[in-house]
C-alpha cells in the first residue's frame, strides 16, 4: 500500500447498530476489510458475530450505520442483490439444500450469473444447453478438483458427514466467484485434520483467486495463523482490532474472555497460538 | 466415479437419458403410445385421454408443490380458466386449436401469478387456504359472468379441427392430447436440469440460503405459480376439447384435491411421480365402478354409494401414502427396478 494514497477497502462497516426488541445485538460497530485480506471476527458466544454477518448479507436491517461494498453503500439492497454484487457466505449451522446432490448444490452458486430463461429451460435448447455445459465444466475444473470432492459429486448432501458438508457449502459459495467471501465458523466441530484442510483451502482461495475473506471463527490457532486483521466483538461492541499479535496482547480482549467464564482455556488458546 | 475433462463426457453425464438402456426404454414407450390407439377399444381410448390430461395437470402442480414446496388447491380452478378460454375462443372466433391452447395456458398463468402474490408472506396451510379462496372466486366468476361464460348452463363447443378433420372421437383426440402431454412432461424434465429448476428446489429446501445465492424469492415463486397454472390451463383446454361442454361445476374443489392426491401418491418432486400418480388415481374410480357393477344385484343402491366411496378411497390413499410410502409410487418403482436389476444374484 502506497503511503498517503487511500485504497478503498473491500468492505466498510460504519457505525452499525442493530437491536432485537430491547436486546442490543450490535452497537456502533465500525471496521473495514482490506481488499485481498483475511479478516477475522472473534468474540464470545452471543457477542453478535452472526448478527453482524446477517446485517452484511442483508437479512437484518441495522437501526443505524452504513455498510459499503467497494466504496458504494449497499444499505438499500436486498439479500439477492448483494449476492449478485459478489458477496458470498456460508452459515454457522450449514445451509445446504438437502434434497439435492453435491453437484446441484454447487451449481446453484452460479445461479445469479446465468441468463437462461424459463422458455430456454423448458426446451433445453441453445442458451440453456450452452450455459449448463459451461457451468458443469467450470464447477468440475475450478471447484470440485480444487476442494477435492470428486468422489461425492453425485451424493445427496443429506448423507454426507459434517466436515464434508462444510466443504460443500464452501464450494457453493466459491461457485459464485465472490469478491468477498464470508465464512461463519468454517471449522467449528471439525477435527484437527479437517481443520487444517479447511485452513489450507481458505488460504488458497485468498492467494489463487484473490478473494477477500471475512471470517468468524472460534479456533484461535487458525485465526492467529491465517488472519491479516482481527476484530474482537464483545456484547455487540468492537473492543479491539489490529494485527493478530496485537490483539492477542490486548488486555481488553483477555478481559472479554475472562467474562465468558472459560478463562484458563481461552488464555491458553490466545497465547498458545503465537507459539 | 471419475469424469475426464472432455466436453462430451459432461454432455453425456448431463443428458436427460444417461444410458443407452434408458434411451431404449423411452423409445419403446413412445412406440407403445403410438401403437396403443390401434389396439385399444373406445373405453380404453377414453381412459387414456383422461389419464393424459390428468398427467399434464398433475405435472404442473408437481412443479409448484413437489419442486417449489408451495401447496396449492387451485389446480382445477386454473384448468377452468383454460377450459373457458378455449371454449370462448372456439365458439366466438373459431381460431386454430393450438393458438387456443396456448391462450388457455397464458390466461391461466396470469391467474396463477395473481394467486401466487401472497406466497411471499404466507406459507404452508395458509397458502393452501388462499388458493382455495381463489378457486371459490373463480367458480363465482364462471357462474355469474353470464355474457361470457353463459352462467350455470355453461358452454357447448364444436370439436377441434385439424386440416378439416373434426377431432370428435377419443381416437382422434388421442393424437392431440398425448403429444401435448408428452411435450409438457419433457419440458418439466428439462426444466430441472437448468438453473430455473434448481432455484425452485432451493426455495423448497431452504429459502434463506436461496436468497444468499442471489435468487429473488418472490420472482421465482411467481414463476413457479405461472408455469404450474400454464400447465393447468393447457390441460383444461384439452379437457374442454375432449368433453366439449364446460360448466362451472366441471372443475370443483375436489378435483384440485384429486391432483394433490395424484402427486402425493405418485411421488412429489420427481418427474415420474405425477405420471404414475395421475394414471393410478384415474383408474381407481373405474375400478370402483366395476366393483359397483358386481355388487348391484345384491346391494340395490350401490350406484348411489359410488361418489362417497370414491371420496373415502381418495382420502385413504392420501393418508396411506403419506404414512407408509411418502416418496410415492415412483419410489416403489425404483425399488422394483433395483430388484430386477440385481435379480437373481441378490434380493
Ligand atoms: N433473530 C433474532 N432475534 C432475536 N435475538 C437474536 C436474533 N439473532 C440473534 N439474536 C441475539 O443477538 C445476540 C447475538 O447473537 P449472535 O449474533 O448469534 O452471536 P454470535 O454469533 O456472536 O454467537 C444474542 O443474544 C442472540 O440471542
Ligand atoms: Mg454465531
Amino acid at each position: 500500500m502506497t503511503e498517503g494514497v487511500a485504497v478503498t477497502p473491500a468492505l466498510e462497516i460504519e457505525g452499525v447498530s442493530l437491536s432485537f426488541g430491547g436486546l442490543r445485538a450490535l452497537t456502533d460497530v465500525t471496521f473495514s476489510v482490506a481488499e485481498g485480506s483475511i479478516t477475522s471476527v472473534i468474540g464470545p458466544n452471543g457477542a453478535g458475530k452472526t448478527s453482524l454477518f446477517n446485517a452484511i448479507s442483508g437479512f437484518y436491517k441495522p437501526d443505524k450505520g452504513s455498510i459499503r461494498f467497494h466504496g458504494a453503500a449497499i444499505d438499500r439492497l436486498h439479500a439477492p442483490e448483494r449476492a449478485r454484487l459478489g458477496l458470498a457466505r456460508t452459515f454457522q449451522n450449514i445451509a445446504l439444500f438437502r434434497g439435492m446432490t453435491v453437484l446441484d448444490n454447487i451449481k446453484l452458486g452460479r445461479h445469479a450469473h446465468m441468463r437462461t430463461g424459463l422458455i430456454d429451460a423448458l426446451f433445453y435448447f441453445g442458451r440453456a444447453r450452452r450455459e449448463e455445459m459451461a457451468l458443469r465444466a467450470e464447477v468440475e475444473q475450478r471447484i470440485i478438483d480444487f476442494l477435492e470432492i470428486d468422489h461425492i459429486r453425485k451424493a445427496s448432501v443429506a448423507a454426507l458427514p459434517y466436515g464434508l458438508r462444510k466443504r460443500v457449502e464452501l464450494a457453493r459459495a466459491l461457485a459464485m466467484r465472490p469478491k468477498i467471501l464470508m465464512l461463519d465458523e468454517p471449522v467449528a466441530g471439525m477435527n484437527r485434520e479437517e481443520t487444517e484442510d479447511m485452513a489450507r483451502f481458505i488460504l488458497d482461495v485468498k492467494e489463487e483467486w484473490g478473494t477477500t475473506i471475512l471470517m468468524v471463527e472460534h479456533d484461535m490457532g487458525m485465526v492467529m495463523d491465517i488472519s491479516d486483521h482481527v476484530v474482537v466483538l464483545n456484547f455487540g461492541q468492537v473492543i479491539a482490532q489490529g494485527l493478530p499479535a496485537e490483539v492477542q496482547r490486548d488486555s481488553a480482549v483477555i478481559d472479554a474472555y475472562l467474562g465468558s467464564g472459560d478463562v484458563g482455556d481461552l488464555r491458553r488458546r490466545l497465547t498458545g497460538a503465537a507459539a | 466415479m471419475r469424469i475426464g475433462a472432455a466436453r462430451q463426457t459432461y454432455a453425456a453425464d448431463e443428458a436427460l437419458f444417461e444410458t443407452t438402456v434408458q434411451r431404449a426404454w423411452f423409445a419403446g414407450l413412445l412406440a407403445a403410445l403410438v401403437a396403443f390407439p390401434f389396439m385399444a377399444d373406445a373405453y380404453w381410448l377414453y381412459l387414456a385421454c383422461l389419464v393424459a390430461i390428468n398427467v399434464a395437470s398433475a405435472t404442473g402442480l408437481n412443479i409448484l408443490t413437489g419442486y417449489t414446496g408451495l401447496v396449492s388447491l387451485g389446480q382445477a380452478a386454473f384448468m377452468g380458466i383454460g377450459a373457458y378460454t378455449v371454449a370462448v375462443l372456439e365458439i366466438r372466433f373459431g381460431t386454430p386449436f393450438l393458438l387456443n391452447l396456448v391462450a388457455a395456458g397464458l390466461l391461466a398463468a396470469a391467474g396463477g401469478i395473481l394467486v401466487g402474490i401472497p406466497s411471499l408472506r404466507v406459507k404452508g396451510l395458509y397458502l393452501a387456504i388462499a388458493t382455495i379462496a381463489a378457486s371459490f372466486i373463480l367458480h363465482f366468476v364462471f357462474a355469474n359472468w353470464t355474457s361470457v361464460t353463459n352462467g350455470v348452463t355453461g358452454l357447448s363447443m364444436p370439436p377441434a379441427r385439424l386440416f378439416g378433420v373434426a377431432l370428435d372421437t377419443s381416437f382422434r383426440m388421442y393424437w392431440l392430447i398425448v403429444p401435448v402431454t408428452v411435450l409438457m412432461v419433457m419440458g418439466a424434465a428439462n426444466l430441472f436440469r437448468t438453473r430455473i429448476g434448481r432455484a425452485f428446489i432451493a426455495i423448497r429446501d431452504r429459502d434463506i440460503s436461496a436468497e444468499v445465492l442471489g435468487i429473488p424469492l418472490l420472482r421465482y415463486k411467481l414463476m413457479s405459480f405461472a408455469l404450474s397454472s400454464f400447465y393447468a390451463g393447457v390441460a383444461g383446454g384439452l379437457w374442454a376439447y375432449f368433453f366439449r361442454v364446460v360448466t362451472p361445476e366441471s372443475f370443483p374443489l375436489v378435483m384440485s384435491i384429486f391432483y394433490l392426491a395424484a402427486i402425493i401418491v405418485g411421488g412429489m418432486g420427481t418427474i415420474l411421480g405425477p405420471i404414475l400418480g395421475a394414471a393410478f388415481m384415474t383408474m381407481v374410480p373405474e375400478v370402483l365402478k366395476l366393483g359397483v357393477g358386481w355388487l348391484s344385484p345384491w346391494v340395490p343402491d350401490a350406484v348411489a354409494l359410488l361418489s362417497p366411496v370414491r371420496t373415502i378411497v381418495f382420502g385413504a390413499l392420501i393418508v396411506g401414502f403419506l404414512v407408509f410410502e411418502p416418496q410415492g409410487l415412483a419410489e416403489i418403482w425404483r425399488r422394483v427396478r433395483r430388484f430386477f436389476h440385481l435379480w437373481p444374484f441378490k434380493t
